[in-house]
C-alpha cells in the first residue's frame, strides 16, 4: 500500500515535469515525435533507476559515515554523469540493439536535472532502499507519460495555423500549461 | 566587442530566459513571487560569475580532453559554498527555493557560458559576461515572479493591492507555463517591431 501511494503520487499527482518543473529541457526539445519521446523515456527510466541506487548507497554508506553530507551536490553530480558515461560503454559492448535504441539520448541525460534532483529528493524524503527505488522508476515514468502526451499534443499543432508570434515555445508551452492544468485533476487522489 | 557590449548583451540579445530559453526548470520552478524570482536570479548569477572567473583564471591549465568534467567539479564547488551561505543567511529563501539551489550544477545557462565564453576570453571580461548573463536572467525571473504574483495573489514584491485573492491559477503549476508563453510571445511582438 505504502508503495502503490508513492507510485501515484510520483506519477500523477506530483508529476515530476508537470507539477516540480524539473527535466524541461527534454520536455520541450525532444517532444516533437512520439517515438522520439518514448525513447528518451526509457533511456531516463533506466539511468534514474540506477542513478538513485548509486546516490542512495552513496549518502548512507559514504556521506553520513563520514560527516560530509554538504558533499552531496558534488559527489551526486559526479556519479551520474560517471554513470551515465558508464551505460553508454557498457550497452555498446552488450546489447548493441538497446544502444542503437537509447543511444542517442545518453549524452543528453547527464544534464537532465529530473535525474539530479530525483537523487536529491530521495534523501530530502529519507525514503529507505525499497522506497527509493520505487520512488525513482514511478517518477521516471510520470515523466515518460508527460514526454508522449505532450509529444501527441505537439504532434496536432504542427498541422495547425498558429499566430506567427506564437510559434513554436510560446505555443508549446500555453499547452503544456493545459497539460498542466489537466493533471491537478489528480491532486486529491492521496 | 567593447566591456559594455559584453555586459549588456546578456539582457536582452542574449536574454538566457527569453531569447536563448536555457535554464528552463529554475525560471518555471521558483518564480511563484517576485521575490522568489529575484533570490533565485541572484543566487544563479553568483555562481555564474565566480564560475566565469574561475574558469577563465584555469583555463589554461585544464587539458582540452577533460574540460567539461573540470567545469563541472568547479561548478559544482561553487554551488556547495552558496547553499552554506544560504542556509546561513537567508533560511527562509533556501527553504523556499529549495531543491533547485542544488540543481543550479546541471543549470545549462553555467555550462554554456563557462564553454563558451569564460574558457576563451580573459579574467575580466569574463566576470563581465557573467555579470550581464546574470542580470538578464535576473530580470527576467524577476519579471515573470512579478507577472504570476500580480495575477495570482494581488501583490507585487509582498505589497497587496488588490483586496481579496488574485486567479489561484497563475501561482500553481500551469500558470508558470501560461505566464511565460504568453511573456514570450510579447517579447517577440516586441522585438519584431524593433526590428
Amino acid at each position: 500500500m505504502e508503495y502503490f501511494i508513492i507510485i501515484i503520487a510520483a506519477i500523477f499527482v506530483n508529476n515530476i515535469v508537470l507539477a516540480q518543473f524539473l527535466g524541461i529541457c527534454p520536455f520541450l526539445g525532444v517532444s516533437n515525435k512520439v517515438s522520439t519521446s518514448l525513447g528518451m523515456g526509457a533511456a531516463v527510466t533506466f539511468v534514474m533507476a540506477l542513478a538513485s541506487l548509486a546516490a542512495y548507497l552513496l549518502q548512507y554508506e559514504v556521506l553520513v559515515p563520514l560527516k560530509i553530507e554538504y558533499m552531496q551536490t558534488i559527489v551526486f553530480i559526479l556519479v551520474i554523469a560517471t554513470l551515465v558515461q558508464m551505460v553508454e560503454i557498457i550497452l555498446k559492448k552488450v546489447s548493441p540493439a538497446l544502444y542503437q535504441a537509447l543511444g542517442v539520448f545518453l549524452p543528453l541525460i547527464t544534464t537532465n536535472c529530473a535525474v539530479l534532483g530525483v537523487a536529491i529528493l530521495l534523501v530530502q524524503k529519507e525514503y529507505n532502499l525499497g522506497q527509493s527505488v520505487v520512488f525513482s522508476t514511478a517518477t521516471a515514468i510520470g515523466f515518460t507519460l508527460a514526454l508522449v502526451l505532450f509529444a501527441g499534443i505537439r504532434e496536432r499543432l504542427d498541422m495547425e495555423d498558429v499566430p506567427k508570434s506564437m510559434k513554436g515555445v510560446p505555443i508549446a508551452l500555453v499547452s503544456a500549461g493545459i497539460l498542466a492544468m489537466a493533471f491537478m485533476g489528480f491532486s486529491g487522489l492521496v | 566587442m567593447s566591456k559594455l557590449q559584453i555586459l549588456t548583451k546578456g539582457i536582452f540579445k542574449e536574454n538566457p530566459s527569453f531569447v536563448l530559453m536555457l535554464g528552463m526548470c529554475p525560471t518555471l520552478g521558483t518564480t511563484t513571487s517576485a521575490i522568489n524570482g529575484m533570490g533565485m536570479g541572484i543566487a544563479t548569477m553568483f555562481v555564474l560569475v565566480m564560475s566565469n572567473i574561475v574558469i577563465s583564471l584555469v583555463k589554461n591549465l585544464v587539458p582540452g580532453k577533460i574540460r567539461i568534467p573540470a567545469y563541472i567539479v568547479i561548478i559544482a564547488t561553487l554551488v556547495t559554498v552558496l547553499q552554506l551561505l544560504m542556509e546561513a543567511y537567508v533560511p527562509a529563501l533556501y527553504e523556499t527555493l529549495g531543491v533547485f539551489i542544488p540543481l543550479i550544477v546541471v543549470n545549462c545557462i553555467i555550462l554554456g557560458r563557462a564553454e563558451a565564453f569564460a574558457s576563451k576570453n580573459n579574467v575580466v571580461d569574463s566576470a563581465l559576461d557573467g555579470l550581464g548573463i546574470g542580470l538578464g536572467f535576473t530580470m527576467a525571473l524577476t519579471l515573470l515572479g512579478a507577472v504570476r504574483e500580480m495575477l495570482g495573489a494581488g501583490s507585487i514584491f509582498g505589497f497587496k493591492f488588490v483586496a481579496g485573492d488574485g486567479i489561484l491559477l497563475f501561482v500553481l503549476a500551469p500558470g508558470a507555463f501560461i505566464a511565460l508563453g504568453y511573456l514570450l510571445v510579447i517579447f517577440n511582438k516586441l522585438t519584431s517591431k524593433l526590428r
